[in-house]
């Protein structure tokens, strides 16, 4: 008995430090700057290293669900924020941002070397960090075999060329209500057939067997036939800069990628993050700093890498296998951004009493 | 004088010190985060729009009833044959049995995906043998799906609380009804079921208020085309920042919740039978006539391929590659690998968010550990007061289940607000997280503790004091004894919890505490071979893990009990 009292006390005070070793957190004199941050978000421990011994400051990263649950925390907190930084809010979401006014102002001087399309709507509280471009992904082999040709417009993907069988369509698409590369998606179509046409247009593609799913994970690793998943749809609503992960994320090395995108006009949508220092912060000076940092090439320079996306600055290098795979549009479809946060919801029902009744 | 003699007696008699705790708990950890989170989510803008939540909330009780039906369908023949029959591999089928829980819906998924999905296993080998071009089988996105999700993660609850109230059963009592001439259909609804019922109504009240606040399944099994209310208010909270409305649909699922609950309390009325405890194992005996026989035979067949073979399919991802003829909508190559194994241990990109798997599992663990002792405590505190006093179950109870039918999503965001920037926040308060579980958790401990302690005889401790024992070593030699199983069922569920649950916490969890579900997520967040093979490699250590700990834990409790 008295040894099984002794295992149990054994056990139960193992249980107990293994948390509370982690309560015990060092306390020091070094400033702590945190950065709230989407799930998605990556970074190298070099670059962090980098900024780090330069300020003499400790980064912290706060993930906090994806875009929208990060921006509904940052607004939820406000009057006590969890952070000094903001990353990662996209332009879908930007003017709701702003209209919470949960940003203070800060334009870092190396915004002037940005490109223009980047340094609109602004408003003097965020700086343009990345952006990636969602569009339609393929499967390489599969439209070979097929000798079937890429659909080139919107238009071609409600042809009966690309019906696929009963139930089972070439083209799986996220619900909008649910996944941001699902809402940049609708935007494209709203942006092409304008808010009077774009549901006659997703009628036609639900005639054509057009699948939706909730979310990326699903529509890619579960339904698109060239991902490890290996489903029925040859096309996905992904990133252009997906085709590039996959190699770097083969399982066996591959010269070439088994995806690609089509990144033909007005078929993708311009997804731009940008990063604010929060109100109430106590670490203006070093936040200022931070968001310097971002723009600058050490961090830019990582970007690509870690998050598949495109650094906003010109004078970043790319690293080889991400130009030679990932690609991005030359013409993405425009959309006021004031137009979507002021539409987003009716939008959204609209289509969803048309495409899931 | 007179005055702190009342005073004592009166705590005393209300069981305060009993119920104190655990209620303070549930208090500081529940209700202030609800009241403060529903509180701000109407004071932000957006449009109520009441007709949008009627939707949402008959489909949520439709498939919560049709799912709990259909668990209860497989769960009670699946319960008897565990407490009846002793037959080879049992120990082990009601171990796995268990595992689903610990699976973040996103490995279900694709664990389900991996079986029975169109390149599944099941569809591969049907198109071979069939030399069909289409996969016959259509299962992922459907309302099938949903429900088949709900049976794999819930069936455990029913087999394990109404398996384990069964097998402390006097078998007498039904043998005596046979002898009697009653045939075993009357022996059951007669003599069995009336004793059963309680533990029966308790468990399908747990797994309909899983039912009811599902969420990754339906996300993620059932598709698009379903929406239940718990997927609304995620949708509105976090993707249409609409959150009144989110707060309206919060406050209907919890308006339901408590009527769930006022139903169960008026339906389980009643007393416990007092019923002397039988030695463990005296119930079972090994199948003999040929219907027993082919009863275990096919519930351990049933039980195999809903539970076992989705895990089988999802460990198998995690060592076979599926490469070459890309394109192919027919044919795929395949191959053994460890690459996913190994590369577990590889930061490639010299990330800060890589986690090491040894790091993801020992934060796993020691939540999970602090999550058990933590409500093993509350929740024998709680069945102890309740069974003390009996008046005060009638409202503990309902406010003790109150988390479980409660928004998670809802929950969390409070979670957030109420303590940001006091003591409590996240980032000082690192238990915060068990804690949270520990709300989940507690009313499991004590739906498995609750029943077997006032079906406990009180000659029992009172022999022991007879004999000479002190009250506390009556306590620790009988009772506690006699409570080892249902604590270490209750206590097993919430270790099982605490690994699994993906909801609430996904708002506290702390960043520098990445957890497995976490390092899981990292990997499936981004396109290719690698990262998927490594989100499956890493889910199956989720799985060997835990099933090591079940079988620890299990027999720990054995080697209390004394026997089986």
């Amino acid at each position: 008995m008295k040894r099984r009292l002794r295992v149990c006390a054994l056990l139960s005070a193992l249980l107990l430090t293994a948390g509370c070793t982690r309560a015990a957190a060092t306390e020091t004199a070094t400033p702590v700057l945190t950065v709230m941050t989407h799930d998605s978000f990556s970074v190298s421990e070099t670059v962090v290293k980098t900024f780090e011994e330069e300020y003499g400051a400790k980064l912290v990263f706060l993930k906090s669900g994806d875009t929208g649950a990060a921006l509904n925390r940052a607004i939820l907190t406000r009057s006590h924020p969890e952070a000094d930084v903001f990353y990662g809010i996209d332009n879908t979401y930007l003017s709701r941002a702003l209209q919470e006014q949960i940003f203070v102002p800060y334009t870092p001087t190396a915004l002037a070397q940005l490109p223009g399309e980047f340094k609109s709507g602004l408003s003097g509280m965020v700086t343009p960090i990345d952006f990636g471009d969602v569009c339609i992904n393929y499967d390489k082999a599969w439209f070979i075999e097929r000798g079937l040709a890429l659909p080139a417009t919107l238009a071609d993907l409600a042809k009966p060329a690309y019906k696929g069988e009963a139930g089972n369509g070439l083209l799986v698409v996220e619900n909008p209500a649910t996944s941001s590369p699902g809402l940049a998606f609708l935007l494209v179509t709203i942006a092409e057939y304008g808010e009077t046409g774009y549901l006659d247009y997703w009628r036609s593609l639900k005639q054509n067997g057009v699948v939706v799913v909730n979310d990326w994970e699903t529509a890619y690793y579960t339904n698109f036939s060239a991902s490890s998943g290996r489903g029925l749809q040859p096309m996905v609503v992904s990133y252009a800069t997906s085709p590039a992960a996959e190699v770097i994320y083969a399982s066996e090395p591959l010269n070439e990628a088994p995806t690609a995108s089509i990144t033909t006009a007005n078929t993708c949508f311009r997804q731009i993050e940008y990063a604010g220092i929060l109100k109430g912060t106590s670490q203006l000076e070093l936040a200022q700093r931070f968001i310097d940092f971002m723009l600058s090439p050490v961090f830019q320079e990582d970007l690509p890498l870690q998050m598949f996306v495109f650094p906003v600055n010109p004078a970043a290098t790319l690293p080889d296998d991400f130009l030679q795979y990932a690609a991005f549009a030359q013409e993405p479809a425009r959309i006021d951004p004031v137009l979507i946060s002021k539409n987003r919801d009716k939008w959204v029902t609209e289509w969803t009493r048309v495409m899931l009744p | 004088m007179r005055f702190w003699q009342e005073l004592t007696r009166s705590v005393k008699q209300s069981g305060v010190l009993l119920w104190g705790a655990p209620l303070a708990l549930l208090a500081v950890f529940f209700f202030i985060p609800m009241a403060a989170i529903l509180n701000v989510m109407f004071a932000q803008s957006g449009d109520i729009v009441f007709s949008d939540s009627l939707r949402p909330l008959g489909f949520t009780v439709f498939q919560a009833l049709l799912s709990t039906l259909l668990t209860l369908l497989l769960g009670l023949p699946a319960a008897y044959v565990f407490a009846r029959f002793d037959f080879t591999g049992k120990r082990g089928l009601r171990m796995l049995t268990m595992l689903p829980f610990v699976l973040p819906t996103v490995v279900t998924a694709v664990a389900f995906n991996a079986l029975l999905g169109p390149r599944g296993w099941v569809n591969l080998l049907m198109m071979k043998l069939t030399g069909a071009q289409a996969p016959p089988i259509n299962f992922l996105n459907t309302f099938t799906a949903i429900l088949v999700a709900h049976v794999f993660y819930n069936i455990a609850i029913i087999i394990r609380v109404v398996g384990n109230a069964w097998s402390q059963l006097d078998p007498r009592l039904e043998n005596s009804a046979r002898v009697l001439g009653a045939s075993p259909w009357r022996a059951f609804i007669e003599v069995v079921y009336p004793l059963l019922r309680r533990p029966i109504l308790s468990a399908a009240l747990l797994v309909f208020l899983f039912d009811f606040t599902s969420f990754g399944v339906i996300l993620m099994l059932g598709g698009a085309g379903f929406s239940t209310l718990e997927v609304a208010i995620y949708t509105q909270a976090l993707h249409n920042l609409n959150l009144p409305m989110a707060g309206l649909l919060s406050l209907i699922q919890l308006a339901c919740t408590v009527i769930i609950l006022l139903l169960y309390g008026w339906s389980s009325q009643g007393n416990d039978v007092p019923l002397f405890p039988r030695l463990s194992g005296e119930g079972t005996r090994k199948p003999r006539s040929a219907v027993e026989k082919g009863t275990v035979a096919l519930m351990v067949i049933i039980l195999f391929t809903l539970q076992v073979l989705p895990l089988f399919a999802l460990v198998s991802r995690s060592l076979v590659r599926l490469e070459g003829e890309r394109g192919q909508r027919g044919k795929v190559q395949s191959g053994l690998t460890m690459d996913y194994y190994r590369e577990l241990f590889v930061n490639r990109q010299q990330s800060v968010f890589y986690v090491p798997p040894s790091r993801a599992v020992i934060n796993s663990m020691s939540y999970a550990g602090i999550t058990m002792l933590l409500s093993v405590g509350a929740g024998t505190l709680l069945a102890y007061a309740m069974v003390k006093r009996p008046a005060t179950r009638r409202w503990l109870d309902p406010l003790v289940m109150l988390p479980f039918g409660a928004s998670s999503v809802t929950l969390g965001l409070g979670l957030l607000i109420a303590f940001s920037g006091s003591m409590l926040s996240r980032a000082s308060f690192p238990w915060l997280v068990p804690l949270a579980h520990s709300l989940i958790a507690i009313p499991f401990v004590l739906r498995t503790v609750q029943p077997a302690l006032s079906a406990m005889p009180k000659s029992l401790c009172q022999s022991a004091a007879v004999l000479g024992a002190s009250p506390a070593r009556a306590w620790w030699e009988v009772e506690m004894r006699l409570l080892s199983r249902p604590l270490l069922v209750g206590g097993l569920f919430a270790f099982t919890i605490s690994i699994g649950e993906f909801g609430a916490t996904t708002f506290i969890a702390r960043p520098d505490n990445p957890t497995v579900p976490v390092a899981i997520f990292r990997y499936l967040a981004q396109p290719g071979g690698l990262n998927y093979g490594q989100a499956m490699a890493m889910a199956t250590i989720l799985i060997v893990i835990c099933a090591v700990s079940i079988g620890l834990l299990e027999s720990l409790s054995r080697a209390i009990n004394g026997s089986e």
